[in-house]
């Protein structure tokens, strides 16, 4: 009697798993396989003959000198881009949490731009930096010189990775405020009372009780730098990673090789993206193993 | 969520009490009392400059798209002769309201079939024990493993051979079922008493009417953020839909606006007006529910 109930608990699991099952093999799985396969072969998707050039592809990507200078770039929105954003979303979080009246208000002044279209806020952002907009108008009122923004090579990529930190700096703020809440008052209460400095107890008690939090932003956040795309599409010129490839990022150059260049290149591009994956899979590894061991110390 | 009622966010309290039991303290304190409200004027004043700094650029597009074309350069955040002509232009030649329309078609329908999926998913790895669980739940997890921009490849494909292309499936299948809403919903139902679950069992429910009425309105607040979290996700897509819908009146928001963007070039007057009819709605149902919003984001961060 016993195991009929238990079965018909499984047949009720199964049941329920069905759909998501059949859909995480075909949509997720199934797509993750067919990408490696595709990576092997010379994949143009109007041609009629896909021959088969296995490890090819991935030759002539490390052959390609744009594919490094994408890879570069990539690299320089993760590095600049995620310790940038976690350190002015901690300062305001360590400042909002100190408040009493307006929270709420001034936690939405803070948050609005994480909950509007990147495309949108992107165009914005484009209008401010032009050669003639507000940025360059307020820099000459100042007396400093002017800047080319996205115009620069030099700056362009700065100008976009701005742009990402202020876009996503309302989520990081939130998950700060969420992380210190969490300290027990108790904690801080004794070391005001063991004579500890602000510094100090910031230093030696807020700061390792918010590891966990910190390896959740920076795994987040160095993940979706990694596939940095929309921005660079809204702001660098003409959309493709200009000017001189500086703001072309991994995403942005799969992209056009699949999508844009004729004849499509899905192949090449399918084995650039497996390239991605693995380097994100890699970081990721590390990331938790080496940022993690500190919370439990 | 409201800081106020942290007791870490009053050291006001903590030196007070100090300086009354200790005398050698009292003048320290006394110095410090003029000092503090100071400080918190400081603190709040320095808050308010950089969250209008945060918001200046959406103040800077509604103002400019205010703006006649000749206007436009002369950099004043009052516009000297205020139009809605930009906003009547952008809605004469674009299909703008039908770009409205998909993007809430898109994010409604995926946000209602991830909630009903994830949490149904959720539930059954959190509650049920049956051969081959822990391989189940680790092939949906390894999948959060792939980047979504990895699989656009094979997506399209796909979509191509099955005539997925240009239909509001074709923009949401990716996305229909997430795993990350999985494991979030999986965390929050483990902590549902089985007793109660077993109770439900023993007066004769059904294990779908269990989940349902008894299960599902536990996790509230979890289905409350995972919601939000799709439904922005999917209001704000890019790439995907900008692959997947080859026609002008099956694009979504944001890819109308890029496009129109990239064509219109440097009007920026029409550009901001339609990236403000894109921005503005969103930002006042977030000022109407941003209690539940944030608070929902935060638990993400806390269980996820």
């Amino acid at each position: 009697m016993r195991l009929t109930l238990e079965r018909r608990k499984w047949i009720w699991a199964y049941l329920f798993l069905a759909v998501p099952l059949i859909f995480f093999l075909s949509i997720r799985i199934g797509p993750t396989l067919f990408a490696f396969w595709m990576s092997l072969h010379e994949w143009d998707p109007i041609a009629l003959d896909r021959p088969f050039i296995g490890l090819e592809n991935y030759r002539e990507v490390f052959d390609d000198e744009v594919f490094w200078k994408a890879f570069r770039n990539t690299w320089i929105y993760v590095v600049v881009g995620v310790p940038a954003g976690l350190l002015f979303s901690l300062v305001v979080a360590l400042g909002l949490q100190r408040l009493i009246r307006f929270v709420g208000f001034y936690r939405v002044l803070y948050f609005i731009p994480y909950i509007t279209s990147l495309v949108a806020v992107g165009w914005v952002w484009r209008w401010m930096y032009t050669p003639n907009g507000v940025f360059n108008d307020v820099l000459s009122r100042l007396g400093l010189p002017q800047s080319g923004f996205l115009g620069d090579p030099g700056t362009a990529i700065y100008a976009i990775i701005a742009t990402t930190v202020w876009q996503g700096l309302g989520f990081q703020i939130v998950i700060f405020l969420a992380g210190l809440e969490s300290i027990p008052g108790d904690y801080l209460d004794a070391a005001s009372v063991d004579g500890a400095s602000g510094w100090q107890t910031f230093r030696d008690i807020v700061m390792p009780l918010l590891n966990p939090t910190i390896v959740f932003l920076v795994v987040t956040g160095v993940i979706s730098n990694l596939q940095v795309f929309t921005q660079i599409r809204s702001m660098s010129s003409a959309g493709t990673g200009g000017p001189l490839d500086s703001t072309i990022s991994v995403v942005l150059y799969v992209y056009q090789a699949a999508f844009q260049s004729l004849p499509s290149e899905m192949g090449y591009a399918a084995a650039m993206m497996v390239v991605l994956f693995v380097v994100i899979l890699l970081i990721t590894v590390v990331q938790l193993k080496f940022l993690s061991r500190g919370a439990y110390d | 969520m409201t800081s106020e009622s942290l007791p870490h966010a009053q050291p006001d309290a903590v030196m007070d009490q100090k300086g009354t039991t200790r005398q050698a303290a009292s003048t320290v304190v006394q110095k410090k009392d003029w000092r503090r409200p100071v400080a918190r004027f400081l603190l709040y004043l320095i808050l308010l400059i950089g969250g209008l700094g945060m918001v200046f650029p959406f103040v800077w597009m509604v103002a400019s798209s205010l703006k006649d074309a000749s206007d436009i350069y002369s950099l004043s955040l009052i516009p000297p002769d205020p139009t809605l002509g930009n906003y009547r232009e952008v809605l004469n030649e674009t299909p703008f309201a039908r770009w409205f329309f998909n993007s809430l078609v898109v994010a409604l329908i995926t946000t209602a079939s991830v909630a009903f999926f994830d949490s149904l998913v959720g539930y059954v790895l959190a509650k049920f024990r049956f051969p081959g669980r822990t391989v189940i739940f680790l092939l949906m997890l390894s999948t959060l493993m792939v980047p979504t921009e990895m699989l656009v490849i094979p997506w399209f494909v796909m979509s191509i051979n099955l005539g997925w292309t240009d239909s509001y499936w074709g923009i949401m299948f990716p996305g229909v079922i997430s795993a990350f809403g999985i494991f979030l919903m999986r965390q929050f139902f483990m902590g549902v008493p089985n007793d109660l679950i077993d109770a439900a069992r023993i007066d004769g429910f059904s294990e779908f009417r269990i989940f349902w009425k008894i299960a599902l309105p536990l996790v509230k607040p979890a289905l409350a953020a995972l919601c939000i979290f799709t439904f922005l996700g999917n209001w704000n897509a890019y790439i995907w839909p900008l692959i997947v819908v080859r026609s002008e009146e099956m694009r979504t928001l944001p890819v109308g606006i890029a496009f129109f963007s990239s064509e219109a070039g440097s009007a920026f007057h029409l550009i901001m007006a339609a990236a403000a009819m894109a921005t503005i709605p969103v930002i006042i149902v977030f000022v109407i529910f941003q209690r539940q919003i944030i608070k929902g984001i935060a638990l993400t961060g806390v269980k996820g």
